[in-house]
């Protein structure tokens, strides 16, 4: 069975899998009932000077029937003492001395209170301290969480002071909600942060209730921008895991954070550089057992794939992340139905019709043949067809070969390399509905 | 028996439910589902409409081509039409619970009674339509739509037609046929009901008031079987049968212990449930020919069957016995072994419709328009709305063209 064992800047855990600060590590008895059911590890739910939160502090994007599809909180970091957090760590610790624990942790923005914070901390034993720089609601007015994610400078400063008396790995949490997340990780780096951590949540309103016109979640008639989280997010979280981890002046360890519900999920981030992975919002809908199937499905994964350790599978991906001028304009698809498959729905045709490149043609449903086919002159191998397609392994993108090299655009402007005879039709311009019929 | 069983068969969905079934909907274009009805409802438009929470859009969309949306949810052969042509069947899975979906959107307005339709500017033109079933209600909401005056002469003492008197109180129950009908009544249409065309008023006298004629009045009589005893007390047509079921309190429809329906086609099917779920001991089908050529669909072949319904095939009936008091006492059937008595207290005729009588009509006169069973032979609901909501369209398009 594949090897799970985590080591994330020098802290091990059993598996990768670790709870992401927020409503789940609130308390001992959480954290203590995740360790029971397997996770790996815990980022403990911010400490800082305890708040008072409202009611009413989470909304959900439902997807038809699937709930939860994205989701946003509203709410604010610890709202217990310190001492009383800081005690549970130990204790968590001091049961669980193989399991990761890590103290995230948002105080206001002076040397001395990060200080004292950081100390306090780790006398508890924890593994390491996550910097919460993230946030995007709430804690940001107050000039923490984002407020100083969002700039550099503040960012280096804080890592800085923390740095000055941690004697244990230090996690910086990015937010997502800058224009370039690397220009952040860079400071983090600069400030000497040990480790990163990202995506924290990406401002958002989640909806507005249409008998009301009150944004969700409301309280008392009003709401405020929260942190969307959730599988939605995951794309974007993955992009954003990608350009750091890819960033040759980062080049320290990524904890993977942002919509990760199944091994899939985290796999994926592995391949684009995680070294850890932390789970909230699956684990708020469905609860702490699903750790089972991340373990599980990543394990059976990993051996029916020949991989025995993470680190054979970690930033696997991160290579064959390009820029687009990079990218080969000699690879040719096109889309191939297999009509014994297909079910006669025509959702490629309309989506290609409307919404792509007139590439299909519609057949009279009364000839009791294929009722579409390809247009191959026409095809441009965008995916949409596939992508639409609601029977599995129906359409699908087909390589077509041809005798030229690879040429990118890069080298193609610069006057290198030739392109591969192309249909004219494959220029939107020479193809249109009305040229077709 | 206390109780009877006329529970709705397919009960309506949850809100729930609906929502997940609608977003499996797979939304087709130039969806086969649509193509199958007969009125062409666009179903991934109403289902899609249902997904989004717009239910009087949804209902809008089922009751645009289908005035008659609210009982096709419930009583339409689904299974050979719209649900049958799905293409799910095609990746291996249940089709679209499309009846049900359309039965939660009408519902939604037939329970709030939301009018989605209104009466047209009046143009001065009067239609006299005869028969207040779903064919000359149909042709009757869309002229009004259209803004021409209409007069219905109906037979019975309510409007409906077999919606109300004639389908299986499991599938339709006359309350939702009366609203269905009541909804195309409030755009303003004159009802005369108890009046028989071609006794109590002539044709010719409609042909000379009124601007163009709609007959849509159904077909006649259950045909007769021809054979001895069928005059005998205990022997009933299977319409009439329904009919008392459906317009008198579930007890007073007396009903055998041991039941005989002669015939096999749907009204055959709900003539043996409805009298198997009045408390009789055995309801047992005859048929003449076989299992394979019985003329109901195979989805009322099996409710039948779920119901402990009986069948004999290949027995075709040569005559009822008496038991000496005016009574039934037997059906004696010839078979391939030779004749034999199906001992039976009662008999049920389902052996299909002859044509109205009292009512014939000129086939060449261009001011005379038919639909429904009168036309088509007999079908369903939803042929009899498609041929109602055509003619609308032709008598408009005659009295404002030419």
């Amino acid at each position: 069975m594949a090897d799970l064992k985590t080591n994330f800047a020098g802290i091990e855990s059993p598996n990768p899998f670790w709870l992401a600060s927020g409503p789940p590590t609130n308390t001992y008895g959480q954290v203590a009932k995740a360790f029971d059911q397997g996770w790996g590890g815990a980022v403990w739910k911010t400490i800082g000077e305890p708040i008072i939160n409202v009611f009413s502090r989470y909304g959900s994007v439902d997807l038809g029937p699937a709930r939860m599809m994205g989701f946003n909180n509203i709410e604010l970091i610890s709202d217990r003492p310190i001492p009383e957090n800081l005690k549970e760590i130990a204790e968590v610790k001091r049961n669980y001395p193989k399991h990761a624990i890590i103290a995230s942790l948002m105080v206001e923005s002076k040397r001395e209170a990060w200080h004292e914070m950081v100390k306090q901390t780790q006398d508890t034993g924890a593994d390491g301290i996550e910097l919460n720089f993230g946030c995007p609601h709430g804690m940001s007015e107050r000039g923490m969480g984002s407020a100083v994610g969002q700039v550099p400078d503040y960012t280096c400063q804080i890592v800085e002071w923390v740095k000055e008396v941690a004697t244990i790995p230090v996690i910086v949490k990015l937010t997502p909600n800058v224009t370039d997340i690397t220009y952040i990780a860079r400071a983090a780096v600069k400030g000497g942060a040990d480790a990163l951590s990202l995506i924290n949540t990406i401002n958002s309103i989640v909806g507005v209730d249409l008998s009301t016109f009150e944004p969700q979640p409301s309280v008392a008639g009003k709401s405020s921008h929260g942190g969307y989280c959730g599988p939605a997010v995951k794309p974007i979280a993955l992009h954003l895991v990608s350009a750091v981890a890819g960033d040759p002046a980062v080049k320290i360890p990524i904890s993977g954070i942002g919509g990760i519900a199944s091994w899939r999920d985290a796999a994926e981030f592995i391949a684009l550089g995680a070294g850890s992975l932390q789970v909230c919002t699956a684990v708020m809908h469905y609860g702490f057992r699903i750790v089972e199937d991340l373990i599980d499905g990543l394990s059976n994964w990993m051996d029916e794939r020949g991989h025995r350790t993470l680190a054979d599978i970690r930033g696997r991906a991160l290579p064959r992340v390009a820029k687009w001028e990079d990218l080969d304009l000699n690879y040719h698809l096109l889309a191939h139905i297999d009509q014994d498959k297909c079910i006669k729905c025509e959702l490629c045709w309309t989506a290609c019709e409307d919404g792509a490149h007139q590439a299909i043609r519609r057949l009279p449903r009364n000839n009791g043949g294929p009722v579409v086919e390809i247009i191959e002159e026409a095809c441009v191998g965008c995916n949409l067809c596939a992508a639409v397609c609601p029977v599995q392994d129906c359409i699908t993108m087909e390589r077509v070969p041809n005798d030229y090299p690879a040429v990118s655009w890069k080298e193609y402007a610069a006057g290198k390399g030739k392109l591969a005879p192309r249909s004219e039709h494959f220029h939107t311009a020479n193809w249109s509905p009305s040229a077709k019929r | 028996m206390a109780d009877f069983d006329f529970a709705d068969i397919a009960p309506p969905l949850t809100p729930d439910y609906a929502l997940l079934e609608a977003n499996k909907c797979l939304f087709c274009h130039d969806a086969p589902c649509t193509i199958a009805c007969p009125t062409h409802i666009d179903v991934p438009a109403f289902i899609k409409k249902i997904a989004t929470g717009n239910l009087r859009g949804s209902a809008r969309v089922i009751l645009e081509p289908n005035p008659f949306g609210h009982s096709c949810a419930r009583a339409c052969p689904v299974e050979v039409l719209c649900e049958g042509a799905c293409v799910l069947n095609d990746r291996d899975e249940q089709p679209i619970k499309i009846a049900l979906l359309q039965r939660h959107a009408t519902d939604y307005v037939l329970e709030r009674k939301l009018k989605l339709f209104q009466a047209g500017k009046p143009t001065g033109k009067k239609i006299a339509i005869v028969g207040a079933g779903p064919a000359g209600l149909s042709c009757a909401r869309d002229l009004r739509r259209a803004g021409h005056a209409v007069t219905v002469f109906e037979a019975k003492p309510l409007p409906g037609g077999l919606n109300t008197y004639g389908i299986a109180e499991y599938k339709l129950k006359a309350d939702v046929a009366l609203a269905e009908a009541q909804d195309v009544l409030d755009l303003g249409v004159e009802l005369r009901l108890g009046v028989v065309v071609g006794r109590d008023v002539p044709l010719d006298q409609l042909l000379a008031e009124y601007d163009a004629v709609f007959v849509g009045v159904g077909l006649g009589k259950t045909k007769a079987l021809g054979i001895p005893g069928e005059d005998l007390q205990g022997v009933v047509d299977a319409l009439s049968f329904i009919e008392h079921l459906k317009t008198h309190p579930y007890r007073e429809t007396s009903v055998g212990k041991r039941v005989v329906v002669i015939g096999a086609g749907n009204t055959a099917i709900d003539a043996v449930t409805q009298a198997k779920r009045l408390g009789a001991a055995t309801a047992t089908i005859v048929y003449r020919r076989g299992e394979a050529d019985m003329p109901c669909y195979h989805y009322e072949y099996e409710l039948a069957k779920r119901d402990g319904c009986g069948f004999r095939f290949n027995a075709a009936p040569q005559r009822i016995i008496g038991n000496g008091s005016g009574g039934v006492s037997g059906l004696e059937v010839r078979t391939g072994g030779g004749n034999e008595t199906i001992p039976c207290d009662m008999v049920i005729v389902a052996i299909g419709q002859g044509a109205r009588t009292e009512l014939t009509w000129p086939k060449e006169d261009p001011r005379v328009f038919v639909g429904g069973d009168c036309a088509n032979g007999g079908a369903e609901i939803v042929n009899a709305a498609a041929e109602g909501v055509a003619a609308a369209r032709r008598i408009h398009q005659r009295l404002t063209n030419g």
